[in-house]
């Protein structure tokens, strides 16, 4: 989708990570452009959410080495809610059901705070309730969502719509997706899918957590990479995507070990 | 409850309930002789009592307080109160450091078969049924504070409903305190008759931050098949001290149904006691404390079930910042022959601080073979991953706080049936936990 001369938006060098004292992040790299669509595939436990929460600055894990840049400043310099000002959103493998706070009021309070850090326009209650419909027609959502509490008994597809409806909002600059994919229906998925190619721009970047060559039918990578304990070890093109669904992750790890025991 | 003779608090405080004029009620006469009998020979609970063991009231002993002048009723008018008024009651009694203002009072329209006034107006009618129950459901024998209030029974809320009544709308008793370093004595009787339905919203609020004291009193007889919601708002300064005993009488098939709010005063204590006299009848206890700074809230509750098929159903939550202490005591009491009780109690508290405390004690005391009690307590702090999940999406760490806060509190709020009071008490609630979180 882009070329080598779009303007990076996230640079990550060496990231090494932990959470309560166990490395889980072990030097990872990766180099994100406007533009791009990223997948990251890996097996369970290989560090993928572990990854995507260090990036939007979960407390519980702390860097112990490497450096992220995002759009040319140091991502560790700002707490979580700068960052999601700055831009980069996380869409949850299991966003947190939070019971007593309305969905609504709580997406106007995160639009407008963003808004505002952007120098754009605010919205009082009933103008934002007339841009939300909007966005949930678009992701096919019953407006009902807004009555509930966030993602207080939602189904598990309902929480993942529920995420993309906030990136829809938010508009980031970098959408980390952890799975959004699963727990989806197939006719969700398309769905889904289509929300976010709909949000794609050539001044934006999105990164997809999957297990599933089935999303990135829908949504095209430019880059599959495969992450096992801590790092990645390899990346493709979309095509790597379609061998790793026939032939599943060992030949990778294989592979990745070799040419380290021959270096 | 330890007693002595003539302590100098007490003493101090009952100065001025000897002057007061006789009423021309001789059983009421009787009953405040009675009672200034009793204060006279109590004494102001310590920690060492049972009952106040969490709660130190030394520093209310320390003060000293006058009776109210009569000045403040006269001088306020209705535009000092509005931002007061509860837009869905249309009938409102109005009482100022324990003193009825008629001018501050909305007292048209109501429902035949159905009294709302002070004292003085109520008793031209209900007299007969006012000394059936006035001052006979709260105990003034061991009671300080009851025997205090008693003593000065002078004038007070009577709320009445005739058999069938049904109020739709809810009726406001508003209490203001106005003057400093005053001690006010509310009073309130609501008698609800046999199938009659009504909603009370007793109100205590505050014109000044300074202290004083309110020592309030409320009895509730719900007769069979009567429906009775009280919605209760303690919003006192908060330098003040706030001690309020509630006694509510079930009769076959009644339904009580209340929900208190405690955001005011520095000392605050309110005992509820709700006993089921007849069979089949039900309560449902809503609880919220939110203090912060060095405020102490301390509810204690008894679900008392005498009688079989009773059903009691509780939620008490505290939420404390600063170094503010929360107290609940809640017992749950079955008697011998009150079969098939059914009853829950959950006591669920929030600390938002490292210096804020609470004390909960839950308990069962069960005399019967048959029922079904379950209780539980827990005590928390804010959920770090719902705390991350609001940041992740821009929202700054205090707003998040207050919001997960205030969720907290909402499942209490939000029950209550009067939306500008939803409204209000939201507000209240962000606004105290904003405070809250400021290093002192
Ligand atoms: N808070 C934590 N405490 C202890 N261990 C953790 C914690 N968070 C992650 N881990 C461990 O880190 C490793 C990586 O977990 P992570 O969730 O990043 O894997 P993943 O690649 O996203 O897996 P999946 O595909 O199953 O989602 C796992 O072994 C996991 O148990
Ligand atoms: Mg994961």
């Amino acid at each position: 989708m882009t070329g080598k001369n779009a303007k990076i938006l996230l640079q990550v060098r060496d990231l090494a990570a932990t959470v309560v004292g166990v490395e889980i992040l072990k030097g990872i790299n990766l180099t994100v452009r406007a533009g791009e669509v990223h997948a990251i595939m890996g097996p369970n436990g290989s560090g993928k959410s572990t990854f995507a929460k260090v990036l939007a600055g979960h407390p519980a894990y702390s860097v112990t080495g490497g450096a992220v840049q995002f759009e040319g400043q140091d991502l560790f310099a700002l707490a979580a809610e700068a960052r999601a000002r700055a831009g980069i959103f996380l869409g949850f493998q299991y966003p947190v059901e939070i019971p007593g706070v309305s969905n609504s009021a709580f997406m106007r309070l995160a639009y407008n705070t963003v808004q505002g850090a952007r120098g754009k326009e605010e919205l009082d209650p009933l103008e934002f309730d007339d841009h939300v419909r909007e966005k949930m027609k678009l992701l096919d959502m019953n407006p009902g969502f807004l009555d509930r509490s966030v993602n207080d008994g939602f189904s598990g597809g309902e929480k993942k719509r529920n995420e993309i409806l906030q990136m829809a909002l938010l508009e980031p600059r970098l959408a980390i997706l952890d799975e959004t994919d699963s727990g989806l229906d197939i006719d969700a998925l398309r769905v889904v899918a289509g929300g976010v190619n709909h949000l794609r721009s050539p001044d934006n970047a999105v990164v997809l957590v999957t297990h599933y060559q089935r999303l990135l039918n829908y949504i095209v990578p430019d880059y599959v990479h495969v992450m096992d304990d801590g790092r990645i070890i390899k990346t493709g093109g979309k095509e790597l995507a379609l061998e790793l669904e026939t032939r599943g992750y060992d030949w990778v790890v294989d592979e990745y070990k070799k040419v380290g025991a021959a270096v | 409850m330890s007693v002595s003779a003539g302590h100098p608090y007490v003493e101090a405080l009952l100065q001025g309930s000897r002057g007061l004029p006789p009423s021309p009620l001789s059983w009421l006469n009787q009953r405040r002789a009675q009672a200034l009998e009793r204060a006279n020979a109590l004494t102001v609970p310590t920690t060492r009592d049972e009952e106040w063991r969490f709660t130190d009231l030394s520093p209310l002993t320390k003060m000293h307080f006058q009776p109210v002048q009569a000045a403040g009723a006269l001088t306020l008018t209705l535009s000092d109160i509005e931002g007061m008024l509860v837009p869905e009651a249309g009938l409102r009694l109005v009482f100022v450091d324990g003193m009825f203002a008629p001018a501050l009072s909305a007292l048209d329209g109501l429902p035949a078969g159905m009294q709302f006034a002070n004292f003085a107006q109520g008793f031209k009618v209900g007299a007969a049924l006012a000394e059936k129950h006035l001052a006979c459901h709260v105990g003034f024998d061991d009671n300080v504070f009851a025997a205090l209030n008693t003593s000065y029974l002078r004038d007070g809320a009577l709320i009445t409903l005739a058999k069938g009544v049904v109020c739709a709308a809810p009726v406001h008793l508003l209490h203001i305190a106005t003057q400093k370093e005053a001690a006010s004595y509310p009073r309130c009787l609501l008698i609800a008759g046999s199938g009659s339905e009504c909603m009370l919203i007793e109100d205590f609020v505050s014109l000044q931050d300074g202290a004083y004291l309110t020592n309030a009193v409320c009895e509730i007889v719900l007769e069979a098949d009567a429906r009775v919601r009280h919605v209760r708002l303690q919003r006192e300064s908060l330098n003040a001290f706030h001690i309020a005993n509630c006694a509510v009488v079930l009769e076959k098939d009644a339904v009580y149904q209340s929900h208190a709010v405690a955001l005011g005063a520095r000392i605050s204590r309110h005992n509820l006691n709700v006993v089921q006299n007849g069979e089949g009848a039900e309560m449902k206890i809503d609880g919220l404390a939110l203090i912060s700074g060095r405020q102490l809230a301390d509810t204690h509750t008894l679900m008392d079930h005498a009688r079989p098929h009773g059903k009691s159903t509780q939620l008490h939550k505290c939420i404390a910042g600063g170094a503010a202490h929360a107290v609940f005591n809640g017992k749950v009491f079955v008697r011998e022959g009150a079969q098939l009780t059914d009853s829950a109690q959950q006591s669920r508290n929030l600390l938002l601080s490292p210096k804020a405390h609470v004390d909960t004690k839950p308990q069962l005391e069960i005399f019967a073979d048959d029922v079904k009690c379950a209780h539980g307590a827990t005590v928390g702090q804010i959920d770090a991953e719902q705390l991350f999940y609001l940041k992740s999406r821009g929202l700054p760490e205090a707003q998040a706080r207050n919001l997960l806060t205030y969720a907290f509190g909402a499942e209490i709020i939000d029950r209550i049936p009067v939306p500008s009071l939803v409204a209000r008490l939201e507000r209240t609630v962000l606004e105290q936990t904003q405070t809250g979180q400021q290093p002192s």
